[in-house]
């Protein structure tokens, strides 16, 4: 078990949201849209030119740029 | 991102909520809720036509407010709040729906009763709102929207239990069908609906600094809990930059966030993470049936739609079908538009005598009228298109796959379609612009979107490129009109960038987007946005239009030669507009412009295509057949000498009169609308003066840098 970026996960692939190492507004954002510690999320897929991403999370599909993914730390599930 | 934290109505507490005596007032309330949970739907099911819009005072988010008769028949005011992902604002939508729910907006009283409206289908995001809005001591109704489609995915919501557990009514809803209308009329009639109970509990320290703030500040009794625990989780920037707080309060909030920290608990994530651990006790004990795991048809949509080569392909022909539809199918009404203005035109000069009167009414008012007229049908198709993009869901895939492109300039993916639409006209694009959360980005898209070269160029560089090489093939001409396309997109990401690294700095916007599922869009919806939209822009815009487009008549005829047979030529020459073009002359010299090209500018402020026309009269041109019209322009216009015997049109005056037209703002109705759309004349000045310097600039370039190389 492994901690790695999110926008290091490749399609399909599951993680566990350990932290996230953002600036404080983007942080809380992504808290409050439920990517808080402990959460699982799916990496779904790219974008077409290779940024943003898409993850699922909550039952939800969220879209971020890899720039605000990397600071999402997740083990590999 | 905003920081305002405007504490703008710190003086009286809202009456508690539930005193008024049925009948006094109607009962006030508010539809609160994440994007995309069907609010607006629900909004448009309880109100139908009974809505206005307009904006909440000295900010440009849209006040969408109805009214409907409870079932009690009462009258009941409902007030659409901008959808909101929580209390803690990130954009000035959001800010509006904290501040009207926290009491502090000018106009706007607090709400009798909130009905909070959750997806169903993806209950724990929404009830994060829920959990913020239970603390604001208002009554409140959760609208479980589109249950038809939870109970599809597998999910069983037990009613009676999340209605103990919350301490308030749940309506199960779906609200594109009208199910549960009914029951909620009922609910809203009853005046005595308790208060709600505080829903997750804060950690012990958090709470006990958030009741010992509550006092200081300026909020009306009820909301100053809830008011303190968003102040004391305000990222410290934000907190710093928050207006209208209590002086003695700030330091008191920063001494408090220490000493949260201190006692190792983060004030930034300790209220997110009570909230949604109490999320997941709630539905643990509410929500039964495994959500269906499998790919539902949505994902399958999906993989076709955002693929990395038949999403793309489909987005283009997306694109290409809106763009096209703008450009040539709005051409059809566009003709009748003008066919009728034609007509009535005639039937005014065979009944009125000439004179002034008559030129007022036919060459001012009439021809204004269907100047406004005119921009309906575009506005409408882009409209439509707009409606069924945002809510089929394809708008955020549209985001998603342009954005990588958009935020190399600093833009977020929504500027992608403003600026595409701005290709057809630039009024249905600053429209557009709505989508755009952040308010500097959209001031961005709204200032760099008339340089898309809009459909009205066309007649102008079609002319010049007649003047220029008359016996150009097609091929030519082609490529002539689409280098000016170029040079518009060129100097529009350009001048984005500029505006992004200077006056409306900022970071590139988060993107932070939520996907939702694809859904069929109701017409009933978008029917009514059509209708809004074409109000507000007749109201709005149009009567400025109007109004501008009067004024010009006037200056291309007043005052008037004392030859009393002068001809279309003499009168324009001792206009106004005449005399401006001959003051100009100096100015416009350097450009290779004579006065003449002066009056053409001038002209065409009320719309680019007016050049043609102005140009025609300057040049006592006149011809019933635009065609043969434009011919024989184009032969005078090359034919035209200055005093020395040169010619005026000389290639290069062509192409920088093309080029002048690619990046100048000559389009006084495009002003009127961003007018409208950024509430204020500061930011349509600013536009046409940047426009207007870009444009001499560039002409300049071109001219005196053209004569340097040594042509002519």
């Amino acid at each position: 078990m492994t901690s790695s970026p999110l926008s290091q996960l490749s399609p399909g692939q599951k993680g566990r949201i350990l932290s996230l190492s953002l600036a404080p507004e983007i942080r809380q954002r992504l808290l409050e849209m439920g990517l808080t510690a402990g959460t699982e999320c799916t990496l779904v897929r790219f974008a077409p030119l290779g940024d943003p991403l898409e993850v699922k999370v909550r039952g939800y599909h969220l879209s971020l740029r890899k720039s605000e993914a990397e600071g999402v730390l997740i083990e590999c599930l | 991102m905003t920081s305002a934290h405007p504490h703008s109505n710190p003086t009286e507490p809202a009456p508690p909520s539930t005193a008024s005596p049925a009948g006094a007032r109607p009962r006030r309330i508010a539809l609160a809720g994440n994007p995309n949970c069907g609010k607006s739907t629900l909004f448009n099911a309880l109100t139908g036509l009974q809505q206005k819009v307009g904006n909440y005072p000295g900010v440009t988010v849209e006040k969408r407010e109805g009214s409907f008769y409870s079932s009690h028949g009462q009258p009941v005011t409902v007030l659409d709040l901008p959808g909101t992902y929580s209390l803690q604002a990130r954009s000035p939508d959001e800010a509006i729906s904290r501040d009207v729910l926290l009491g502090r907006v000018p106009d706007t009283p607090c709400p009798d009763l909130i009905v909070a409206v959750v997806d169903a289908t993806n209950l724990e995001r929404n009830l994060y709102l829920v959990s913020q809005l239970l603390e604001l001591s208002i009554p409140t109704v959760l609208a479980l929207n589109m249950i038809d489609l939870a109970e599809e995915k597998g999910l069983r919501i037990d009613l009676e239990q999340l209605s103990l557990r919350l301490g308030i009514p749940v309506l199960p809803m779906v609200a594109s069908k009208r199910v549960g209308l009914v029951q909620l009329k009922q609910i809203v009639a009853q005046t005595d609906l308790p208060l709600p109970p505080r829903g997750a509990p804060m950690p012990p320290a958090l709470d006990a600094e958030a009741r010992t703030l509550a006092p200081l500040l300026h909020a009306p009794d009820q909301a100053r809990f809830s008011e303190a625990v968003l102040l004391l989780s305000l990222p410290p920037a934000q907190l710093e930059t928050a207006h209208g707080l209590p002086p003695e309060s700030l330091p008191r909030i920063q001494e408090a966030q220490s000493r949260l920290a201190a006692a190792g608990l983060d004030p930034l994530s300790a209220p997110v993470d009570a909230r949604y651990q109490w999320i997941s006790s709630l539905c643990a004990e509410t929500v039964r049936g495994e959500s269906f795991s499998g790919l539902t048809l949505s994902d399958r949509l999906d993989q076709i739609l955002t693929h990395r080569l038949w999403g793309s392909l489909a987005f283009l022909a997306a694109m290409a079908l809106m763009f096209l539809s703008i450009f040539s199918l709005a051409k059809i009404p566009m003709d009748w538009i003008d066919l009728g203005h034609q007509a009535f035109a005639h039937w005014l000069e065979n009944r009125l005598p000439e004179g002034d009167f008559r030129s007022l009414l036919v060459d001012g008012v009439v021809a204004g009228i269907s100047g406004v007229l005119i921009f309906l049908p575009q506005i409408l198709i882009l409209s439509l298109f707009l409606g069924l993009l945002e809510d089929s869901g394809y708008m955020a895939r549209a985001a998603f796959m342009m954005d990588r492109i958009m935020s190399r300039v600093g833009l977020h993916g929504k500027s992608f379609i403003p600026m595409l639409s701005s290709f057809a006209c630039a009024i249905p694009g600053v429209m557009a612009t709505r989508t755009i959360e952040q308010r500097k980005d959209r001031l961005v898209t709204i200032l760099v979107s008339p340089l898309m070269s809009c459909s009205a160029r066309l007649p102008v560089y079609a002319l010049m490129i007649g003047v220029l090489m008359p016996e150009a093939a097609a091929w030519q001409k082609s490529a002539i009109t689409l280098s000016m396309y170029l040079l518009g997109m060129v100097a529009a990401f350009s001048l984005a960038l500029l505006f992004k690294k200077t006056l409306l700095r900022s970071e590139t916007p988060s993107l932070l987007m939520e996907m939702p599922p694809y859904r069929i869009p109701s017409l009933r919806d978008i029917a009514l946005r059509l209708k809004e939209r074409a109000w507000l822009f007749l109201r709005r815009a149009g009567t400025v239009i109007l109004a501008l487009s009067v004024l010009l008549w006037a200056a291309m005829r007043y005052p008037k030669p004392e030859n009393p047979d002068a001809k279309g030529a003499e009168i324009i020459a001792h206009s106004v507009a005449g005399q401006l073009g001959k003051t100009l002359e100096p100015a416009i010299a350097p450009l290779g412009f004579d006065w003449k090209i002066g009056i053409g500018l001038i002209g065409s402020l009320a719309a680019r295509e007016v050049f043609v026309q102005t140009m025609s009269i300057v040049y006592n041109v006149e011809n019933e057949d635009n065609d043969l019209r434009n011919a024989s322009l184009r032969d005078t216009m090359q034919a035209e000498k200055r005093e020395d015997g040169s010619p005026v049109y000389t290639p290069l005056v062509c192409v920088g009169l093309m080029v002048f037209y690619v990046l100048s703002m000559q389009c006084l109705s495009t002003l009127a609308v961003v007018r409208r759309e950024t509430n204020s004349w500061r930011w349509p000045l600013f536009q046409f003066a940047y426009l207007t310097l870009v444009a001499y600039l560039g002409t300049l370039a071109v001219y005196q840098g053209g004569r340097l190389l040594g042509w002519h």
